[in-house]
Formats: C-alpha cells, sequence, structure tokens
C-alpha cells in the first residue's frame, strides 16, 4: 500500500540496523483485524498525512461513520462486500522493529488468501472475539499456522469493551485457545485484552483493562524475532537450473540450509553422484571466495561433468538427503474436490516436480470443528496425513530435520491445490551412496549362464489368494532343477516370516514388503539365479516398483484364476476369516487387487492342470530370451 | 547477509524460476528506476546477461532523458531491445478520466506486443508498497485470456512454489521485486552503482520521485540531489510515491479499473 512511511533497516543511511518481522494477522471473520491494523497504523504514527481525513470524507460521503477498518478496504471490491479478501502489506515501526503486516481474510471463502499471506510471516497475530469467543476459523488458522510453521503467536482478545472488560470472560478464552495451540506444539508468546476500535491495550495500558499486567501488542511485536536462514543445518542447494551461457557450465540455486566454499566435497542427490565444488560463480566480480550461507542464491562448477537436472539437491558427502519415492505428509487442502486415495498428483519438493499417487488417507479432519470425525477424503480447506508414492526418486527431509526442504505443494491442473510438511521418508531410504562399495561377484555372467543354459530372471506371479501361484511356482522350480538350471523360489509369507518380520500389512508396509522382495529377487536374477516371486502384489504401483527394480530381468505373470474358484478352494482357512471379519487387511474380497495390465503370461488355472500352466511358462521363458532354445543355443555355438 | 542481500536473493530466485518455468519470456522496461534494478538483477541471476527480451512499450510521450539512457543502456548492457508503439488515444476507452485513458493506452500497446510475439510470461516491476491495489499481487500473476486480472480469483501461493502453467493463450506477469520498498531500491541502487536518470534527484527544489508520461506526471518539492539524500528525505516524509501521478488520483477506483483490465 501506499503507507509505507519508513525505509526498512539498513537502508538508512546511517546505517542503523533494525531487525524486520513480517507479522500475519489471522482469525475469524469480523473478529477486528482490519480495525487492529488501522488502529496500529495510528498509534504508531504511521500513516501518510491526509489519509485519515480523506477515509473519512469517503465515509461521510457515503453516508457512513468511520470504522478503522476502512484504512485497509482500499478496493473498492472490498467496501462492496464489507470483507477484506486478500493479503495486504503494511509497514509500520515500533520501538525497535520494523513491521511488514500483513492482514489475511478471515473468511473461509479466502483460506488460500490467509495462507498465502500467513506462508510470509516470521510471526503472527491471533484475534479473537470477547463475545464470540474461540470459532471454527480461529481453530482452522491456528492449525494452518502450525502447518504454515509459523511459531510465533501472540493471542489478542479484542472487543473487550463488549463484555465489560470482564477479567473471566478473558480467562476462559484465554485458557480455551492456550490449550487448542499447545495441542498443535505452539505455545503463545502472549494473551492481550484489548479494545482495537477505542485503543485499549494497543499501544497502551488502559484502567479500564486495569487488571491485565502482560505487554500491550505493540509491545509484544517488539518482542518477536526475525526468522533467521538456517546456516547452521547441513547444506541443501536444490538446483533450479544449469546454465551454459558461455563456456562454464554452472549449477544455479538458492541454498536452502548449511554452507558451501569452493574445493568442498559434494554429493548429488537422489542419484548420488560425488563432484567437488570448483567455484562459486557470481556478477560482475566471479569467482567469489569465502563461504556462502543459506538464503544465498548462487551458481557453482564443478570439477566434473556430470549429469544433473532441475529438481535434484546439492549437500555434503555425509549429510546428504534421503532418496525416496514413498513418502508421509501432513497436509491441508484447497480445492474444490476432496483429495481421496488413488487420486494422481503432481507434487513439488522446492524446484523438484514428480508425478504422485495418494496411496493412503489417515486423520482427515475440518481443523475448525472442536472434535472432528475423521473421513476417507480430505476436503475442501480441511487436513490430514497422506501416504503418497512418487514416480520419480526425490530427496528430501523430514520436516523436523529441515523445515526449508521437508515440505511440499500439490498441484492439480496447474494449479497449486495444497502443501504441508514431510512427516517420514520411510521406503526407499538407503544409505547415502559413498558409503556403499558394492563388491562384485568373482564370476562373470557369462559363466554362469554357460552352465545353467539360461540367464538371470524375475519370474514374478500375481494374482488373488489362492489362484495357484504357489502351487506353479513350485512346479516351475522343480522343472528348472531338473534341466539343470538354478531356481530359487521366493515366497511372500516366507520371508515375512524373516526378513520382513518388522512389516505389517498397512498400505506402506506392504509396499515396502514388495519393495525388499524386488530387491533380494534382482540381487539373485543378476547372478544368474532365476528367481520365482509367489506374491499376491494387488498394488500395480508397488509391481511398477519391481519391475523397475529388476528392470530387464523382469517377469510377470498374472495368475488370473476366477475370484469364486479361488475363494471356493481356500486352502489356508483366509476367506473364511476374512468373510467373519476376523481377518483384517485381506486383499481377495475387495475389490482392493489392481490386476496388471500388461504382464508377460495371463494364466487362469481353472480351466489348466498345473503341468500345462508350467509348459506356457516356460515357452514364455524361451521366447523372451530367458532360457536358452536348445537349437538357438547350438547354432550361437557353430 | 544484510536486509538488501535478503531481498536480492529472493529476486534471483524468482528469475531463475520464471526462465525455468516458461517458454517465452520479456522483461518489460519502463526505463525508470525499478526496471533498471531488475534489469541488474536479472544480469546477476544470470551470471552477467539477461536471456530474453527487454520489452519498451513505449507511448511516444517520455522524457527525452529517458529515451537517451534507453539507448545508451540498451547498449551499453547488450540487451536485446523491443520497442513496441501504442496505438492512437481515439483507439481507448473514451469513459476513462484523462489521465488513466492515457494509461490505458499503454495497456492496449502492451496487448499488441503481447500478440506480436506471443509470450507467455511478462516481468514487471511493480511493488507492494506503491498501491493499495499493488499490494494485493502474486508474484506469479496469472492473465486471462484478454490480459485481465481477476482478483478474487488468485491462486494461492506459498513457500516461493508459484503457479506457473498459464492457459493456452493467456500470460503471467512475474514480479521479482514485489517484496521491495522504495527506499530498498535507492538503497540497492547506491550500492551496486546503478545508472539512473538525472530526472529523480532535485533541480530548482523538486525532482521526480516515479516516472511516467510526460503530461501526467510531475515532480515533488524536494532538495534531494543524491541518493544519500533521497533516502534521508524517504524517511521523513509521509507523501506517497505515486504522489506526482495524476491517474492515482482522478477517482477512488481509477486505478483498480486500470489494473483488472491488465494495465501493471
Amino acid at each position: 500500500m501506499n503507507m509505507i512511511v519508513t525505509p526498512t533497516s539498513p537502508a538508512t543511511p546511517n546505517g542503523t540496523t533494525r531487525p524486520q518481522v513480517r507479522i500475519v494477522i489471522v482469525g475469524h471473520v469480523d473478529h477486528g483485524k482490519s480495525t487492529l491494523v488501522g488502529r496500529l497504523l495510528h498509534e504508531t504514527g504511521s500513516l501518510p498525512d491526509g489519509k485519515l481525513e480523506m477515509l473519512k470524507a469517503v465515509s461521510a460521503r457515503r453516508g457512513m461513520p468511520f470504522e478503522w477498518s476502512f484504512l485497509l478496504d482500499a478496493l473498492q471490491t472490498e467496501r462492496d462486500q464489507g470483507i477484506t479478501i486478500d493479503t495486504t502489506q503494511i509497514r509500520f515501526r515500533t520501538n525497535s522493529r520494523d513491521i511488514v503486516l500483513i492482514d489475511a481474510p478471515g473468511h473461509a471463502e479466502f483460506l488460500r488468501n490467509m495462507i498465502t499471506g500467513a506462508s510470509q510471516a516470521d510471526g503472527a497475530v491471533l484475534i479473537i472475539d470477547a463475545l464470540e469467543g474461540v470459532r471454527d476459523q480461529t481453530r482452522r488458522h491456528g492449525y494452518l499456522l502450525h502447518l504454515l510453521g509459523v511459531k510465533q503467536v501472540a493471542v489478542v482478545v479484542n472487543k473487550m469493551d463488549r463484555v465489560d472488560f470482564s477479567d473471566l470472560r478473558f480467562k476462559a478464552i484465554s485458557d480455551e485457545i492456550s490449550a487448542h495451540l499447545n495441542g498443535l506444539g505452539v505455545t503463545p508468546t502472549a494473551v492481550i485484552p484489548i479494545s482495537a476500535r477505542d485503543g485499549d491495550g494497543v499501544a497502551e495500558h488502559t484502567d479500564r483493562i486495569g487488571w491485565y499486567k502482560g505487554p500491550t501488542v505493540v509491545e509484544a511485536l517488539d518482542a518477536l524475532e526475525p526468522a533467521r536462514p538456517l546456516e547452521s543445518l547441513a547444506l541443501r542447494l536444490p538446483v533450479q537450473a544449469i546454465y551454459k551461457f558461455d563456456d562454464r557450465r554452472i549449477v544455479a540455486g538458492r541454498i536452502e540450509s548449511g554452507s558451501l566454499t569452493a574445493g568442498d566435497e559434494i554429493v548429488i542427490m537422489p542419484a548420488g553422484k560425488i563432484a567437488k565444488i570448483k567455484t562459486v560463480e557470481s556478477w560482475p566480480v566471479t569467482p567469489v571466495a569465502g563461504r556462502q550461507g543459506a538464503g544465498r542464491s548462487v551458481g557453482i562448477t564443478l570439477d566434473r561433468e556430470l549429469f544433473i537436472e532441475r529438481g535434484d539437491i546439492v549437500a555434503h558427502a555425509g549429510t546428504a538427503p534421503r532418496e525416496t519415492r514413498r513418502l508421509r505428509a501432513r497436509i491441508f487442502w484447497l480445492h474444490d474436490k476432496p483429495l481421496a486415495k488413488g487420486d494422481q498428483l503432481l507434487v513439488r519438493c522446492g524446484p523438484k516436480e514428480s508425478r504422485a499417487t495418494v496411496v493412503a488417507i489417515e486423520k482427515a479432519v475440518d481443523p475448525g470443528e472442536l472434535s472432528s470425525s475423521e473421513n476417507k477424503a480430505i476436503g475442501r480447506n480441511h487436513v490430514g496425513e497422506i501416504d503418497i508414492s512418487l514416480s520419480n526418486p526425490i530427496a528430501t527431509d523430514p520436516y523436523t530435520d529441515n523445515p526449508r526442504t521437508g515440505r511440499l505443494v500439490i498441484e492439480v491442473s496447474g494449479r497449486i491445490a495444497g502443501g504441508g510438511l514431510v512427516l517420514s521418508v520411510d521406503a526407499g531410504q538407503r544409505a547415502v551412496p559413498v558409503d556403499i562399495v558394492p563388491v562384485e561377484s568373482a564370476l562373470r555372467p557369462d559363466e554362469r549362464s554357460a552352465r545353467y543354459q539360461h540367464n538371470g530372471a524375475v519370474v514374478w506371479l500375481t494374482g488373488l489368494p489362492a489362484s495357484g501361484k504357489s502351487t506353479l511356482a513350485k512346479a516351475l522350480e522343480r522343472r528348472l532343477f531338473t534341466n539343470g538350471g538354478s531356481p530359487i523360489l521366493l515366497d511372500g509369507d516366507t520371508l515375512r516370516a524373516g526378513l520382513n518380520s518388522d512389516l505389517g500389512f498397512a498400505a506402506a508396509d506392504r509396499s515396502e514388503n514388495i519393495r525388499r522382495l524386488a530387491e533380494v529377487a534382482t540381487h539373485l536374477a543378476r547372478n544368474g539365479h532365476i528367481a520365482i516371486v509367489a506374491a499376491v502384489s494387488p498394488s500395480r504401483e508397488d509391481r511398477a516398483t519391481a519391475r523397475r527394480i529388476a528392470d530387464t530381468a523382469f517377469r510377470e505373470i498374472h495368475v488370473a484364476t476366477p475370484a469364486e474358484v479361488c475363494e471356493e478352494r481356500d486352502p489356508k482357512g483366509h476367506y473364511k476369516k476374512a468373510r467373519a471379519g476376523t481377518l483384517a487387511s485381506f486383499t481377495g474380497i475387495g475389490n482392493d487387487y489392481e490386476a496388471p495390465q500388461a504382464a508377460e503370461l495371463v494364466i487362469d488355472t481353472s480351466t489348466r492342470t498345473v503341468a500345462e500352466a508350467a509348459n506356457e511358462i516356460e515357452r514364455m521363458l524361451k521366447t523372451s530370451g530367458v532360457l536358452f532354445d536348445e537349437v538357438v543355443d547350438l547354432a550361437a555355438n557353430i | 547477509m544484510d536486509h538488501l542481500d535478503q531481498l536480492e536473493a529472493q529476486s534471483i530466485y524468482i528469475f531463475r524460476e520464471a526462465f525455468a518455468r516458461l517458454k517465452k519470456i520479456a522483461l518489460l522496461w519502463s526505463l525508470g528506476k525499478d526496471s533498471n534494478v531488475m534489469i541488474w538483477l536479472a544480469r546477476k541471476a544470470f551470471f552477467g546477461r539477461m536471456p530474453f527480451p527487454a520489452l519498451h512499450v513505449d507511448t511516444g510521450k517520455k522524457f527525452p532523458e529517458m529515451y537517451r539512457f534507453r539507448d545508451h543502456y540498451g547498449k551499453e548492457w547488450d540487451l536485446d531491445l523491443r520497442v513496441e508503439p501504442c496505438p492512437p488515444i481515439d483507439a481507448v476507452d473514451p469513459t476513462l478520466p484523462p489521465a488513466a485513458r492515457s494509461a490505458a493506452r499503454k495497456t492496449e500497446g502492451l496487448k499488441m506486443a503481447l500478440a506480436k510475439y506471443g509470450f507467455d510470461g511478462l516481468i514487471a516491476g511493480i511493488r507492494r508498497d506503491e498501491e493499495a491495489t499493488r499490494a494485493k499481487e502474486r508474484v506469479f500473476s496469472p492473465r486471462g485470456l484478454e490480459g485481465n486480472w481477476d482478483v478474487r480469483d488468485q491462486p494461492p501461493e506459498f513457500w516461493d512454489h508459484f503457479n506457473a502453467s498459464p492457459p493456452q493463450g493467456a500470460h503471467l506477469r512475474i514480479h521479482p521485486i514485489l517484496h521491495w520498498t522504495e527506499a530498498d531500491i535507492w538503497a540497492y541502487t547506491k550500492r551496486e552503482n546503478i545508472p539512473i536518470i538525472p530526472l529523480y534527484l532535485s533541480k530548482d527544489g523538486k525532482r521526480y520521485r516515479s516516472l511516467g508520461d510526460q503530461d501526467i506526471t510531475n515532480p515533488v518539492n524536494s532538495t534531494a540531489s543524491t541518493i544519500d539524500e533521497i533516502l534521508i528525505e524517504l524517511e521523513q516524509t509521509k507523501v506517497p510515491e505515486r504522489a506526482g501521478r495524476a491517474l492515482d488520483h482522478e477517482t477512488e477506483d481509477a486505478f483498480e479499473r486500470l489494473r483488472v483490465a491488465g494495465y501493471l
């Protein structure tokens, strides 16, 4: 707004430094945000000459009494509706701070604007009408402050004049809101009774609230601290672009945390490639010496040519972020259409973007409600925890480790639809590659294949419980062994008894179970064996992960026995238990099995014998180059 | 890192995002102090060169000093300068007050340039502290097919994640110095030794605080003849920056009507 009257700190010619803090004022609609802002500007002598008079004249012309909030209602549209629809920024000074004040709308309709404003703030003032007390939007804004990472929150109980300055009423509200915020891990820096309209408690204490001994609003603002760059944390330089404008190849980005300098050993995640920083480039003077800290936008050159792309993260070897295809996040949702399990999204973590699928939703609630019931989907302006599976691996941190990189936004149709904090980076977690030195086998692949007469492969049998996977797997194992090959059976249940005994049946656990199966099977295949995996593996996404891991060695077989037949067979009694409700998370009687769309082979065991089915598999393995055809093999050796 | 370092780093981040995420962008060069700072920041972001055109939508009514500045620094800074004309005043909405009508002419010129080059992003040097409606802007601000701004339906923007997918045929405005103030601009201009048009400095007791067309821009009373003196003046004044801009004061909503129609 054109209300700026004071330059910010180091801009003053005498070089005095005054911390600049950005404050957002939030709370339920009509609880008095704009009035408080107008009053604060007046009390701190921040209004431009003539502004107050001009607005009083406008009010008179419109035949309405002057209100402090008119100062903010600078837009025609706002005056027509009588509500603030977007964030506005106003600057003023207190004794020791330059304040940038962000006014955010309280109307639920404009939550996206509240979030836009509050996300820029170092601290917040949460305003509550003394008469109305804590309302749904009060609670919702409190929750969003927590999700946006705003830790310093001062609570203001406004319109005390309307409750006769009652200390009891004040205490009741103070207790209620403090309990709500404490539950979110936010401790209010102050709870202040005021009357914004009359000025009590804004800049000065008045006798009317003589029982209150705490800070005024201006004093509370004076105590807020500006956000500090995260220099003490591990280096995170997300790559925005690689520039080749001249003979330099410059990796450009902003240091989100930590620091770097020429000569540093770095690792580029998620690929795990290692290099050394050659120079730190700049303009007009380049290269620059000395450490560059968090918050700086920099450009570096490396000592070797590596394939680097936008979204990669430059870190120091040993403190690199985790690489993952799956993470859990606590998010707020702004889109009209609720977010549901199975939804396809675009996720952005800094400059990195990846397609993603929602694999699970938990704790989906309306944060405005007092005691919310959990929903299956996350509605507009609601919050929840989601597990997402990413189509590209990304490098990220839980927000508790790094508040700058541990957050993400979600896009739907090219528009930001939600955002939140990375709670955990579970699956796909790998040790930093620098610490791993894989030992290669002393045997060459062709030595093994010459003996076994086959190449290594992962034969993946997927299908409903009791569809015949294990039976087929055993028959195939016997047949290959008889022919001199080296098959190894990996049964899902058998591995759950040992290697995977730490995993349950939640979506994330199932995914991890499949990932481990795929990793073990791939290791065997690389060493020339045929790993035969028999696992229900109902999730298409999980099987796609397995295929990515095993790559060209992967052969998927869909054991497509009809569901009725499977249930009738029920050798382990699982269907019976599931129907009786004593077996949770059982795949088979619901619609949760996602059939393959492009399996190498589909077999219905209800229409053929085990031997016939094994024949078909053998044929497929021959035509797809796993088993050596004797004739072809002979020809190759002539 | 001091305050100016923080502002600079943020602006560079925005420039690089715009360049990475949009296909064809240009920087709107009005020749004023703000857009000169922008060009400087762009050269910092891209290590000495601005890898997209500088577009000057020329009303033909700027001060001679401004044209001299453009011709000199366009060359010295090695800019890909595109000068585009505005239509005659008769082609502009006659119901607007005179100064607003004159400014709306510039909006028409901008639309013509957009149609000619097919830019999907225009970088503009507006700041939140200049004017109330600008305070409501996003850093990446979508425009409709007609170049219009829908202030009621702005997408959320947080944590430096920007909405960078304009619909086919529409474009985005990108505002890399939205978070700067007038004093920040001057302090940075001084620190970086960025050239300025001398009209900003006091002569015979007056200077221009903001430069537009000759016929709708007036000087303010001032004795500030150096940047240091300007900074001291800003410290003390309560007069808004655009006080000398006639179009801001014609009617209560003239400026917003202009911006909704696509004015900067």
